[in-house]
């Protein structure tokens, strides 16, 4: 990104470990990455061998081919948080390995795959994988470090385990720390237009070209077909009994965490922003629905928002979700202030005090804002801090996006 | 957030909303005042969920945040809870589990 323009004067500019594609990482860790379930044991034993060390575990489960999953693994294995990475493989999967590999070398970072039938079985494969780690982390401890200017980073929201508080509460304020962070420069990504049904015509008129007016209604209407074929809308027993009643009251919640400011862009999973701006990121697949649902949980559409180089993701939640990732800090805002009494060594946030007439939508998004630079700074969020690095990745099947998507 | 004398119980979130947000639980037999009328509840309700703010007619849109957010099952009199056995969505039907965890429309 270059959005020099936007960039105030008093902006503060925080530590990033440099890529060789330029992009900056606001954390230095080692991916290991299972290319099949059957290697995913022998992945998780290497990694449980680094407890408390920047060793993230990744991977695809799936046996047979898919696009999606391939471009997913590279853009999350060559993500500027991302310093190196191990694969590993049965033998026999289908997924292109050497192909990956290549493509993490051509950046520069070390890379090993551990094909587990030539490396003679469990055992022997963990050995020489914890190995390669161990001698992969003292490499990376090189990185250079570099100033990381605001406009450089790329913030995703998500929201989940949501109630009728995440759309009065954690939701504008996201909004509103989202507005701040556009003022500064910064690329931000709200999305699940499974989520905006109802909603897509006050969203396409905020786009900053007509063109891109409708790509993002055609998004909400195209969102709207899968879901119906689906039988379900993106809507969860929990959500009534907190209070949601349709998929459109729960579409508000969703939507407001967009903030006020022009929506730049479309992009699909694996499109990273090339400047700062407010995207919408289309997380339905194209086509036929094949693979099921598009995304089966929360930490799917996180990794989305992370393989479109999201440093960090604010997830809102009113019931209580706990979740974190693996290769971005997640920070938790909690809407509900019953939820954050009961749950408060899970949430960064309390966004409930807007409830309780403690605060205001202004004062707990600039609250949100700093949060942002805080963690882009090196200190845990909550999640993070517990040990949280959730991941799953399943089968999709998107359309490159048109030229309309991304005017500028 | 709102001025003395009025509710503090309920929050309307947009002019043109015909719902109100419940921000502190409701027991039966609290009162509130709602636009200079007072409300007597007959239910518990939850912080989050919602009330009629006034009489709403069968079919009639619901707006919340100023967005339709679907209509009106039945005819509801202002302060009562307003849920999936009154509010139905206008895209697509929500799915819930009932009290015996049966999924029903």
């Amino acid at each position: 990104m270059s959005s020099s323009n936007n960039q105030s004067n008093n902006s503060p500019t925080l530590q990033g470990f440099l890529r060789s594609d330029g992009r900056k990482g606001i954390r230095n860790c080692i991916v290991v990455a299972y290319l099949v379930e059957c290697a995913h044991h022998v992945a998780r034993e290497i990694v449980d061998s680094f407890r408390g060390q920047p060793v993230h575990l990744i991977g695809f489960g799936g046996c047979y081919p898919n696009a999606y999953a391939d471009r997913m693994m590279n853009k999350l294995c060559t993500h500027p948080n991302v310093g190196g990475a191990l694969l590993l493989s049965l033998g026999c999967e289908s997924f292109n390995r050497h192909r990956l590999a290549e493509e993490i070398a051509k950046t520069g970072r070390p890379v090993s795959t551990v094909v587990i039938q030539q490396t003679g079985g469990t055992r022997k494969s963990i050995d020489a994988g914890t190995k390669w780690v161990e001698q992969a982390l003292k490499q990376i401890a090189e990185v250079p470090r570099v100033p990381l200017p605001v406009n450089e980073l790329v913030v995703g929201t998500v929201c989940g385990g949501s109630d009728a508080t995440s759309g009065i509460s954690a939701n504008p304020a996201v909004g509103r720390a989202f507005d701040m962070l556009v003022k500064q420069g910064a690329a931000t990504i709200f999305e699940e237009t499974g989520e905006m049904i109802g909603l897509e015509g006050v969203m396409s008129a905020r786009a900053i070209t007509p063109e891109l007016g409708h790509e993002l209604k055609a998004s909400v209407e195209k969102a709207a077909v899968y879901y119906k074929k689906m039988g379900h809308a993106s809507f969860a027993p929990g959500n009534a009994e907190g209070g949601l009643t349709t998929i459109e009251e729960k579409s508000i919640g969703a939507y407001c965490k967009s903030g006020d400011s022009p929506i730049s862009g479309l992009i699909k999973p694996g499109d990273v922003p090339r400047k700062g701006g407010l995207y919408l990121l289309d997380v339905v697949p194209d086509g036929e629905p094949r693979f099921g649902f598009p995304n089966i949980n929360d930490n799917a559409e996180i990794a989305e928002l992370i393989a479109c180089g999201s440093h960090v993701i604010l997830f809102t939640t009113g019931r209580g979700s706990v979740v974190g990732s693996a290769i971005s800090p997640v920070i938790k805002i909690c809407a509900n202030p019953e939820t954050y009494e009961r749950m408060s060594d899970d949430m960064d946030v309390n966004a409930g005090r807007i409830l309780c007439l403690e605060a205001s939508v202004d004062e707990v998004g600039k609250e949100i804002y700093g949060k942002v630079l805080e963690i882009a700074s090196g200190v845990q969020s909550c999640s993070e801090s517990l040990g949280h690095q959730e991941f799953v990745l399943t089968y999709k099947s998107f359309d490159p996006i048109g030229p309309a998507c991304l005017p500028m | 957030m709102q001025p003395e004398g009025k509710s503090r119980k309920l929050l309307r979130i947009h002019r043109d909303d015909n719902v109100l947000i419940v921000v502190s639980p409701v027991r039966p037999g609290d009162r509130d005042l709602v636009d200079g009328h007072e409300l007597v509840f007959t239910q518990d309700i939850a912080i989050g969920h919602k009330v009629a703010a006034r009489d709403i007619k069968v079919g009639e849109k619901v707006y919340k945040c100023g967005v339709p957010i679907g209509s009106a099952k039945e005819m509801i009199p202002a302060g009562a809870h307003m849920h999936l056995h009154n509010l139905k969505s206008d895209y697509i039907a929500t799915y819930t589990l009932d009290k015996d965890n049966v999924f029903v429309k």
